[in-house]
């Protein structure tokens, strides 16, 4: 498929928020897996006000994008941090020499092998509600298209989740977040079902449940909670995985 | 999520019950004195429905508790199965239609509006805070953010927590469970699957752990996922 076709393919699937069953969860995790999928980065990561003076790291794609979020909010140090806190773009930093900004964070990232990192906002008009973190293991900028492409997809997703909040009664950003929150949990506890069934580390649980959730093109959080309710299991999911189907 | 709004909450609880009994209770007091609704119960539930009242404060929540257990229906039995809030501004209004034997009872109560919060941590859903007003009205965004919390403190209080985690000497730690502490939860599947229980228990035997051994639970739920620490079943003991 051409990259245009898909990429128009990608902003119709962000922008379709008014769903039945809507999950912010499920919505941000297709955010960060297509940023993924269409421009030249490894990991993604996303973080989100959650209006009670904190932000709360909502979606990754893959577990040290995960660590290193949690690391920025733990440390109160990073470009997530500063970018969520100017709203502005923090693109192409190069983590072999950023070690003046963000001592902690840049060496952080360098142990887990990125060499580039990128944070844009979440942002329509002058309300910040979050922001994206992108890493890159080449040492290779991004183009300024691919930038626009990521900003491009931030942004639709931001008016999706606005959007979405306004149309519901008496929904407010703090319940989306709640459940938001939850989802979340479930991922987490059905990621230690999974190790314990598997005999694997929490990392690799999490990519056979995202494997399966692309190639079922099932939400994340319903294979979690599929996991969790016995439906789905360690050895199901590695078998699937294991076939070329 | 782990907000100070919660742990101020939880603060203000144990403040209250100084022998550490009577939590559940002080909390649904205290729901009535720092939101604007007429009263609040906690409920138990289990997948099945209802399973008990644990405390209602003054006035109708009694009843509002009551109605739903022996019912099986109503906005808490809703918001325990959905896991979201059911916000009812106008019971007189939407109820009818949606628990049509609740709606009588309620409104014979004086319930005009209810408001009812799942207690849950991911997977786990331990229980409904219920509010109620006796007129109609929406929450503000910012009272209902400001029940979130008292639901996550709520939750906290269900499970135990608070009083748990808070040995003497031992750091205390109880709202790393609700907060985005992602290997307490990790744990808790590790621990349900190796010793064979359900998700609820799980996190409970790592609570206890925890507490017998004065150590944050935190700590605990790290050296599991390093496998450093086990929870095995009977049957393993062969």
């Amino acid at each position: 498929m051409a990259r245009e076709q898909r990429l128009a393919e990608v902003f119709v699937e962000l922008a379709d928020t008014l769903v039945d069953g809507f999950d912010v969860v499920d919505f941000l995790q297709v955010l960060t897996e297509r940023c993924v999928e269409l421009v030249d980065t490894d990991a993604a990561g996303l973080m989100l006000d959650d209006q009670r003076g904190n932000l709360q790291v909502v979606a990754y794609t893959d577990e040290s994008a995960r660590l290193l979020e949690l690391f920025e909010l733990q440390r109160e140090e990073g470009p997530c941090l500063d970018c969520f806190a100017s709203g502005e773009t923090i693109a192409n930093v190069d983590l072999a020499d950023a070690a003046g900004r963000w001592p902690t964070f840049a060496e952080a990232a360098r142990e887990v092998g990125y060499t580039v990192s990128h944070a844009l906002p979440m942002r329509l008009r002058g309300q910040v509600i979050g922001a994206l973190n992108l890493f890159t293991i080449a040492p290779t900028p991004l183009s300024d298209d691919h930038l626009a492409v990521v900003q491009g997809l931030a942004d639709v997703a931001t008016i999706g989740l606005l959007n979405e909040r306004a149309i519901r009664d008496q929904v407010v950003l703090s319940e989306q977040l709640q459940t938001a929150l939850h989802s979340r949990i479930v991922i987490e506890q059905a990621k230690g079902i999974l190790s314990a069934q598997g005999r694997t580390d929490v990392a690799a649980a999490f990519r056979l449940m995202r494997t399966h959730a692309r190639r079922s093109g099932e939400p994340l959080t319903a294979v979690a909670t599929a996991v969790i309710d016995g439906s789905l299991d360690a050895e199901r999911l590695h078998r699937a995985s294991g076939s070329t189907a | 999520m782990a907000s100070n709004r919660v742990t101020e909450i939880v603060a203000a609880v144990e403040a209250r019950c100084p022998d550490g009994r009577g939590q559940p209770a002080a909390l649904v007091a205290l729901c009535a004195e720092w939101l604007p609704v007429t009263g609040a119960g906690l409920a138990l539930m289990t997948a099945d429905g209802p399973a008990g009242t644990v405390a209602v404060s003054d006035g109708p929540a009694g009843e509002l508790e009551e109605l739903q257990f022996s019912l099986g229906e109503g906005p808490c039995v809703d918001a325990s199965r959905t896991g979201r809030p059911v916000l009812q501004p106008d019971v007189a209004r939407t109820a009818p239609g949606r628990w049509p034997a609740f709606a009588g009872g309620a409104h014979a109560a004086g319930l005009r509006a209810v408001f009812a919060f799942p207690l849950r941590v991911g997977a786990i859903r331990v229980g409904v805070l219920d509010l109620y007003r006796d007129t109609v009205g929406v929450l503000s965004p910012e009272e209902l953010t400001d029940a979130l919390a008292f639901a996550d403190a709520a939750t906290l209080i269900v499970l135990g927590l608070p009083a748990g985690d808070g040995g003497e000497h031992g750091p205390r730690d109880p709202v790393a469970v609700l907060d985005d502490r992602a290997e307490v939860h990790q744990a808790t599947g590790v621990v349900s699957v190796d010793a064979g229980v359900t998700l609820e228990e799980a996190l409970m035997l790592l609570r206890a752990r925890a507490y017998a051994e004065h150590r944050p639970i935190r700590d605990l739920a790290r050296d599991v996922l390093r496998g450093v620490v086990h929870f095995r079943t009977k049957d393993d003991d062969r």
